[in-house]
C-alpha cells in the first residue's frame, strides 16, 4: 500500500469513529490503534487479575459467612473480568501467553493501587468502597469506547461492579457504627486508601501523555482530572454518612465551582509505585508468577488428558 | 510433556427459552467439556443463561470486512424487496 492510500484509509477510519461507528477486530485499523488498544486492554486485564491478590488473602479470615461468600464472589468476578478483557485483547492478534509473559516479566503495567498492602479487615471495606468506586468512574465511559470487543466487555464488567462497591461500603458502615476500635479501624483504612485511590485515576492532564489521542479514539471520554473531581465530589458525602473523616485538611466545598477543592497529591509516591518501588510490587509479582508456575503441571495434564480422550474417540471411530 | 496452549472457544448463550443463542465472548479450554464448564463460570454467574453452545474458534469461517462491498451492497438497490416500494391507496386497511 502506498503512503497516500494509508493516509486515505486512516482518514476514513477516524471519520468512522467520529460518527460513533464501532471498530470490530477484522476491520482495517491503524497500527497505532491496535498497539494502543492491546496496551490499554491488557493493562486493564492484568489489573483485574492482580487485583484479586490483596482481597484473596482475606477470604479465609472474613468475620462471618455472609462476608465470606460476598468476598469470594467478588474475587471470582474479578477473575471473570480479567478473562473478558483478555479475550477482547486477543481479538487484536496477541496471544494469551504473550500477555501473561508481559505481565510476569514486568513489561506490562497494572493499576498502581494493588501495590499497597491490605492490612486489616477494614481494608476490604475501603477497597470495595474507594478502589471499586474509582474503577467504576473510570469504566462507565468505556462502555461507549470505539473498539467493539472492549466496549462489550466493559458493559458486562460495569453491570457486575456495583455489587462490589456496595459490599465494601456495607463493611465500612458496619465498622463505623461498631465499637470505638472498629470505627478507628475503618478510619485507618480510609486514611491509607484515600490518596492511592485518587492517584489511581492517573496523572494530571498536563502530565498525561496519551490523553489527546485516547480522547479521539474514545478510549477515554473524560480526562483524568475530570474523573478525579467526579470521584471526590461523589465520595465525600458518602464519608459523611459513615461519619469518617477524609484525610485531607485542604478539602473544602467550593460554592462557585460546585465541587470540592482538595489538597496536593504526592505524585512522587505515584511515580515510585508505578516504577515498581511500591510497598507490595515485588510481593504481588511473586504471588502471581508463583501461581502461574505452580499451575503448569495442571495445565499440561489437562491438555494431555484432552488429547488422550480425543485419540481414543478417533480410534473407536475407525 | 505437552506445552501446547489451550485452544480458544467461542461461547454462545441462550438467555431464556424462546430466544436465540447469542455470542457472549470466548475463553480457553482443553476440550469441549471443559469449555462448557468454564463458560458456565465465566459467562453465567448471575443466571444469564439456560443453555450454552461452545465452538472451537478455528472452526468459524468469517466474512472479510474488505469484501463487505461485494457481499452486502447488492442488497442496497433492491428496494422492491421492501413493502414500502408498493403503492397502495390509504383507504386500503390491514395491508
Amino acid at each position: 500500500m502506498s503512503e497516500d492510500q494509508i493516509k486515505n484509509l486512516e482518514a476514513q477510519f477516524e471519520a468512522r469513529i467520529e460518527r460513533d461507528e464501532k471498530i470490530e477486530p477484522k476491520d482495517w485499523m491503524p497500527e497505532k490503534y491496535r498497539k494502543t488498544h492491546i496496551r490499554q486492554i491488557s493493562q486493564h486485564a492484568h489489573s483485574e487479575i492482580v487485583g484479586m491478590l490483596p482481597e484473596g488473602n482475606w477470604i479465609t479470615r472474613a468475620p462471618s459467612l455472609r462476608r465470606k461468600v460476598a468476598l469470594l464472589a467478588k474475587v471470582q468476578d474479578e477473575a471473570g473480568h480479567g478473562l473478558y478483557l483478555y479475550s477482547a485483547c486477543e481479538t487484536l492478534g496477541v496471544s494469551r501467553d504473550e500477555l501473561y509473559e508481559q505481565l510476569h516479566t514486568g513489561k506490562a503495567k497494572y493499576s498502581s493501587i494493588f501495590n499497597y498492602p491490605a492490612l486489616t479487615w477494614a481494608d476490604m471495606g475501603a477497597i470495595g468502597w474507594l478502589v471499586d468506586g474509582a474503577a467504576i468512574i473510570n469504566q462507565v465511559p468505556l462502555c461507549n469506547t470505539s473498539f467493539g470487543p472492549y466496549a462489550r466487555a466493559m458493559i458486562r464488567v460495569c453491570k457486575e461492579e456495583s455489587f462490589h462497591q456496595r459490599q465494601g461500603f456495607e463493611i465500612m458502615l458496619k465498622l463505623a457504627n461498631g465499637t470505638p476500635e472498629q470505627k478507628e479501624m475503618a478510619q485507618d483504612a480510609l486514611n491509607r486508601w484515600w490518596w492511592p485511590s485518587l492517584m489511581m485515576l492517573g496523572p494530571t492532564d498536563d502530565k498525561s501523555v496519551h490523553t489527546a489521542q485516547s480522547m479521539k479514539w474514545k478510549l477515554k471520554r473524560k480526562t483524568n482530572d475530570e474523573l478525579r473531581q467526579q470521584f471526590i465530589d461523589q465520595t465525600v458525602p458518602q464519608a459523611d454518612v459513615l461519619g469518617l473523616t477524609i484525610p485531607d485538611p485542604d478539602l473544602k466545598w467550593n460554592k462557585d465551582r460546585k465541587s470540592y477543592d482538595f489538597g496536593a497529591i504526592d505524585w512522587e509516591e505515584f511515580l515510585q509505585v508505578v516504577k515498581g518501588h511500591g510497598p507490595m510490587n515485588k510481593e504481588r509479582m511473586k504471588a502471581r508468577v508463583g501461581a502461574w508456575e505452580r499451575g503448569k503441571w495442571v495445565r499440561d495434564a489437562a491438555m494431555a488428558y484432552a488429547e488422550k480422550k480425543q485419540a481414543r474417540k478417533e480410534k473407536q471411530a475407525v | 510433556m505437552s506445552t501446547k496452549n489451550w485452544p480458544l472457544w467461542e461461547i454462545f448463550v441462550r438467555s431464556k427459552n424462546g430466544l436465540e443463542h447469542r455470542h457472549f465472548g470466548s475463553l480457553h479450554a482443553t476440550d469441549a467439556d471443559m469449555a462448557l464448564e468454564n463458560a458456565r463460570d465465566v459467562y453465567t454467574r448471575r443466571n444469564e443463561g439456560v443453555s450454552i453452545w461452545v465452538v472451537e474458534s478455528k472452526h468459524i469461517t468469517a466474512s472479510n470486512p474488505e469484501n463487505s462491498g461485494e457481499l452486502f451492497e447488492p442488497a442496497q438497490d433492491k428496494v422492491y424487496r421492501h413493502p414500502t416500494f408498493y403503492d397502495v391507496p390509504d383507504e386500503v386497511k390491514h395491508m
